[in-house]
């Protein structure tokens, strides 16, 4: 017995073009994508359907500096069903000291082989 | 009184464009105002990616974006920045009156750039019935107080209107632990880029009501609930089309309006719709030597877009000034 | 401790017979449910001081309105608080409605409005060059004025407060027993609030919309308060010249109908609707309030339009019948009504105060003269309305009048805290005292910085901050008490 074919849909995001691709699905292998217009569009749901990734940006507390809230970012995509946990640990964490625009504020976060990092620079209280 | 070559009003995307392009142009004494207590403007409160694929051909976050064009303002010794800085009066003599902690300055300028930027519209403008409570925010509010005060503004959020920035908060909500019950947008199509409305809203199954409005806010003390429209091509509402949505917080983000308050006190022509300033050609003003820049001149989707255009408007405060010599 | 009075609600009424009572050696105090001041009816009043063109000559609301329209010149100027004559206008556009204005001229004349006249067309093109075509006439009465009803309101209770006076907020009266003493038959009163008993000798209830069931406590049931909602939409500043002086059509049975108001703040204002209800609560606007107001003032002045709308708001009308009920409450010695002080209450309320004075005397209060009292207080400095050459000066002074929070209309850090060392410890509060938040975005900068600065002054943490009392806090919660 086979499963019916299942089609998705998504809006590709890779350019302002947005296009509608289909995608067709039996048995969770892809079997035909269209309405995309290039290449990337196809990767781009490849991914989607594989798995999804997204940059976590969000931002920490700071304690004793200049700003009460430091921006970061995962400097490279997590997958998308790790955010929820990431945001929990990302709510723990306290900055003591001065960072830099680009300083790695936790290296592998979560295990997940990418580094959390500042993107501002945030100095002492003058 | 001082006298300067160039003045700046706004440290933002568009402020600090229109600065390093007029220093590169041979301008060798530039002021900028700023009132905030660092440069960068509203990018400080972005801290979402999306920013600088065209500019810095890299895709960045607010603030590094606001980093990387803050770090070079700084390197440059003839740039000056004034923060926590008001500019009160503009008189069309070019004289700008400036206020900050401990001081009352004027300042007469040879040009003016204008990189005031935006501010947000309000519920008010949309007309939306019911009460005043607590619990009613611009989007940019929302998102500051988020992202640079660390507090919540709610815990049960409906977005009115679909703009960029409406959409990103339903993310940042979401992440932050806030449940988003809906985006509502009054138009058939959103309003914000199509990549925010797929990784902010459907990442997260937010649902998006197009061709729909807020009938009525209610609650005395802070928001209980919204009432839901349909509305035609027209935006009339459909009759029996109405449902509600309980929730403790309403966000606006319906569209921003060019500040420019400051110009038009000097005189300047400005179109009553837009609120942009007329004029003739880019970036510039019915008076000499006062150009304006980036959202002040026209509302643009992109920061980049702002940069590129605000160098233009430093380029020709130079010429203006090389004229003159 | 017993007070001599104690004063329920602390709204213009409230407060003006607070400070009136300050010059004499008395106790006092005012009770107030809301967590401010002049958050109760006084916070949407218009702001309008009325020559009394509009009521009857028997009525009190004729006379009070009068009579304090005199006062209120003196008392803005002891306060410090900006009083302008702008001068009203009831304008016809009917030739039938001639008439209909020398009648009200001559009910003017008989409550002794100064200076009334009947101007045409000619005077009113020259004057107010955006009035319709339409008008034919007006009735011009030059004592109309403008004035801040919450400003006017916090000032009186400063003063008030200089004198001596008790102020209790968040200090909802849930009971009221007259008692009666053993050694004589003199009563006094004891009166529940949520941090316990006060007692007093006389109790004046001026609790506006809540004046029937603040009377019904100590059995007096005579008087229903009505809540009359008027829904009133504000202009952008670039309006202000719209009109030159405050413009109403010929009044109706109801309400003075859809007038254009020239605001203290200098945004004119359009409205107010009239409606009746039952919800003392319901501040809600509508479409068909915008609606009606809009078709209402376009027939005075076309060129208004929907976009020079920047802000709205409704309030309620405390109503009891067609005039004023102040009396003293014979039934129930000591015990003293104000209610169903609506239009013209704020104009009024000076004249009202004096007549509680009377009343008082008259039920057996002792009035002798304070040794010291102090008329005046100092102005409060709103940077909006000072020159640059003394705001420079006030810089030099103190740097934070050079720390703009709200830039669009103005104000300082220096302002904020000064309001907040007077008493505001709310949003609303800061808002009606220093026009921070009220202008063209509303808050949307400045919003941060003011609950900022209200939490270091008051010791308490963001999530405490309030738009207008308990319940209506901004945020729900801090990212660190996660």
């Amino acid at each position: 017995m086979t499963e019916p074919r299942l089609t998705k849909k998504f809006i590709c995001i890779e350019c302002p073009k947005g296009c509608e691709i289909t995608v067709t699905l039996d048995e969770g292998t892809i079997v035909e994508i269209t309405g995309n217009s290039c290449e990337k569009g196809e990767a781009y749901v490849r991914a989607e359907i594989t798995n999804p990734t997204r940059v976590l940006t969000s931002s920490v507390l700071a304690e004793g500096l200049e700003f009460k809230m430091i921006p970061v970012k995962t400097n490279k995509p997590i997958s998308k069903a790790k955010l929820i946990t990431a945001m929990r640990e990302i709510k723990q964490l306290r900055i003591h000291d001065p960072v830099h625009c680009g300083e790695v504020i936790q290296r592998d976060f979560l295990g997940l082989g990418v580094n959390l990092i500042a993107t501002r620079a945030c100095k002492k209280v003058e | 009184m001082t006298e300067r070559d160039l003045v700046i009003v706004g440290g933002g995307p568009a402020g600090m464009a229109a600065a390093l392009c007029a220093y590169k142009n041979g301008v060798k004494d530039v002021l900028i105002i700023e009132r905030d207590q660092r440069l960068g403007g509203i990018l400080n409160q972005c801290i979402h990616p999306g920013f600088g694929l065209e500019y810095f051909k890299e895709i960045l976050t607010g603030p590094e974006y606001a980093q990387k064009v803050t770090d070079e303002i700084r390197s440059i010794k003839q740039i000056e920045v004034s923060l926590r800085s008001f500019v009160v009066k503009l008189e069309p003599h070019k004289i700008l009156t400036i206020l900050k902690p401990g001081s009352l300055q004027q300042v007469k300028a040879k040009t003016i750039i204008m990189a005031t930027g935006c501010r947000e519209k309000t519920r008010e403008m949309i007309h939306v019935p019911g009460t005043r409570p607590a619990g009613i925010f611009s989007a940019g509010l929302a998102q500051k107080l988020i992202n640079i005060e660390g507090l919540l503004p709610g815990k049960e959020v409906v977005i009115v209107g679909s703009g960029d920035i409406g959409l990103i908060m339903a993310r940042r909500l979401t992440l932050e632990g806030a449940k988003v019950k809906a985006v509502v947008e009054i138009q058939k199509e959103s309003r914000g880029l199509i990549r925010n409305v797929v990784q902010c809203l459907n990442d997260f199954d937010i649902p998006l009501y197009f061709s729909h409005k807020i009938a009525r806010i209610y609650g005395n003390k802070r928001v209980e609930k919204v009432a839901v429209i349909k509305v035609d091509d027209h935006f009339n509402p459909i009759e029996d089309s109405g449902f509600s949505i309980d929730c403790d917080t309403v966000l606006v983000s319906v569209g921003l309006i060019p500040e420019n308050e400051l110009i038009e006190m000097a005189g300047v022509a400005i179109d009553k719709k837009t609120n942009c300033p007329v004029s003739s050609e880019l970036n510039t003003t019915s008076i000499k030597g006062l150009f304006v820049c980036g959202n002040s001149y026209k509302v643009y989707d992109l920061a980049d877009s702002v940069s590129l255009d605000s160098e233009i408007a430093g380029k020709q405060a130079a010429e203006f000034l090389g004229s003159r010599l | 401790m017993i007070y001599d009075i104690i004063i329920i609600g602390a709204g213009v009424v409230g407060t003006s017979i607070a400070r009136e009572l300050a010059r004499y050696q008395l106790k006092i105090a005012i009770v107030e449910k809301e967590e401010e001041l002049a958050f109760g009816v006084s916070k949407s009043n218009s702001g309008i001081i009325h020559p009394g063109t509009q009521n009857s000559p028997e009525s009190l609301k004729g006379k009070l309105c009068v009579k304090g329209n005199k006062l209120i010149r003196k008392i803005a100027r002891e306060l410090g608080v900006d009083f302008k004559q702008v001068g009203e206008l009831i304008v016809a556009f009917n030739e039938n409605d001639l008439a209909r204005l020398e009648e009200l001229k001559e009910e003017g004349k008989k409550l002794g409005v100064p200076r009334l006249k009947i101007v045409g067309k000619k005077w009113l093109r020259e004057r107010e060059p955006n009035l319709s075509k339409n008008a034919v006439a007006a009735l011009y009465a030059p004592t109309a004025g403008i004035v801040s009803p919450y400003r006017l309101a916090y000032d009186m209770a400063e003063n008030a407060m200089q004198n001596g006076v008790k102020i209790y907020t968040n200090s909802k009266v849930s009971e009221i027993h007259p008692i009666k003493s053993k050694e004589n038959s003199t009563a006094h009163f004891e009166i529940e609030i949520p941090s316990g008993t006060l007692k007093s000798r006389y109790v004046v209830n001026a609790a506006g919309l809540f004046a029937d069931e603040i009377a019904r406590m100590v059995g007096i049931d005579d008087f229903k308060i009505t809540p009359r909602k008027g829904e009133e939409f504000i202009l952008d500043k670039k309006r202000e010249h719209i009109a030159n002086h405050l413009l109403f059509p010929l009044p109706s049975k109801t309400s003075k109908g859809i007038l254009v108001i020239k605001t203290a703040d200098g945004n004119p204002m359009i409205g107010p609707t009239a409606q009746d209800g039952d919800d003392k609560k319901d501040l809600s606007t509508s479409d068909q309030g915008l609606k009606k107001v809009l078709e209402g003032v376009n027939r005075m002045i076309p060129s208004i339009n929907e976009n020079d709308i920047i802000a709205y708001f409704a309030g309620l009308r405390p109503v009891a019948g067609d005039d004023f009920i102040i009396r003293h409450e014979n039934k129930v010695p000591g015990f003293i009504n104000v209610a169903g002080i609506q239009s013209p209450g704020l104009t009024a309320a000076p004249a009202i105060a004096l007549m509680v004075c009377d009343i008082l005397k008259s039920a057996g209060l002792k009035l002798k003269k304070r040794k010291v009292f102090h008329s005046h207080r100092k102005k409060t400095v709103h940077l909006f309305e000072t020159s640059l050459r003394k705001t420079k000066k006030l810089i030099e002074k103190d740097p934070a009048y050079g720390d703009i929070v709200c830039r669009c209309e103005m104000v300082s850090r220096k302002e904020i805290e000064d309001a907040i060392a007077r008493g505001a410890t709310t949003l609303d509060g800061i808002k009606f005292r220093t026009r921070a938040q009220a202008g063209r975005c509303h808050g949307g900068f400045c919003t941060t910085r003011i609950m900022k600065i209200l939490s270091e002054s008051l010791k308490k943490s963001p999530t405490k901050i309030t738009k207008n009392g308990s319940g209506s806090e901004i945020v729900t919660k801090e990212r660190d008490n996660d």
